[in-house]
């Protein structure tokens, strides 16, 4: 099965909706397709969907990192929704829950 | 105790392998669902490791064996790649040699949070071998 991101637009914010395994490999392409969506459109708000992820490692975390970086380099803003207990234990452990904030559903995520 | 040893290629796509088949041979100690997941992301760390710096996303074989005795299970990774010269300031956490900035420097962190042991031997240009122990069923 391919494992990829796919992207969603709504309205200046990018919904990001993240695979089952949210690993290295998976991982590979996703600078460069949202270093490209973020250059061709206006975007302020990134929102991570893990509705579908069970399984993420620290590529995950760098993958957030990064975005994190970008985003509010320029007054931007990042947050999360569909976050499930393993995930949320990752995220924990690995610094994001202070920086990030999740939402229940996707709408109240986009919305902020 | 119980033995079992694989070969893989060195490539990202057998990252989501080695924890596969790391989840099934643990499965015989009957694990939580969260030792389970736990161990995943250790191994997960481990081999992602000797993919990106080992074998610097080039050939290479990876050595994986996994150990069952009573209740303590053994997770050994190694690669014969480029080694770490200070393999002390490689497992201070966010520390990276990555220059992209997609690499959060997490891995030995990880591998340290969710196994009771971690060992880390590496000589530069000969490898590096990651030892970790975790019981399981407490």
């Amino acid at each position: 099965m391919q494992q990829t991101f796919s992207y969603e637009a709504r309205g200046q914010a990018l919904i990001i909706h993240l695979p089952k395994e949210l690993d290295h490999h998976n991982c590979r392409n996703l600078k460069y397709e949202t270093d490209l969506l973020l250059a061709e459109n206006y975007i302020n708000r990134i929102v991570f969907d893990f509705s579908r992820t069970e399984f993420m490692d620290s590529s995950g975390i760098g993958v957030l990192l990064n975005r994190y970086k970008q985003m509010t380099a320029n007054g931007g803003e990042v947050a999360l929704c569909g976050v499930n207990t393993r995930v949320r234990r990752i995220l924990t452990i690995g610094g994001i829950s202070r920086l990030m904030e999740q939402y229940e559903n996707r709408e109240a995520a986009v919305t902020g | 105790m119980e033995r079992f040893r694989m070969e893989i290629e060195s490539l990202s796509k057998n990252e989501e392998l080695a924890r596969v088949v790391t989840a099934v041979f643990m499965s015989r100690l009957d694990p939580t669902l969260e030792e389970m997941d736990d161990v995943k992301t250790a191994v997960s760390e481990a081999v992602t490791n000797a993919v990106i710096h080992g074998y610097q996303e080039g050939e290479g074989i990876i050595y994986m064996e996994l150990q069952a005795e009573e209740r303590q299970l053994t997770v050994m990774v190694r690669d014969l790649g480029v080694g770490i010269a200070d393999v002390k300031r490689a497992m201070e956490p966010m520390y990276t040699t990555d220059p992209s900035g997609e690499r959060s420097g997490m891995g030995f962190s990880f591998m340290e949070a969710f196994m009771d042991q971690v060992q880390v031997e590496s000589e530069p240009g000969r490898g590096t071998l990651v030892t970790m122990r975790k019981k399981i069923g407490r």
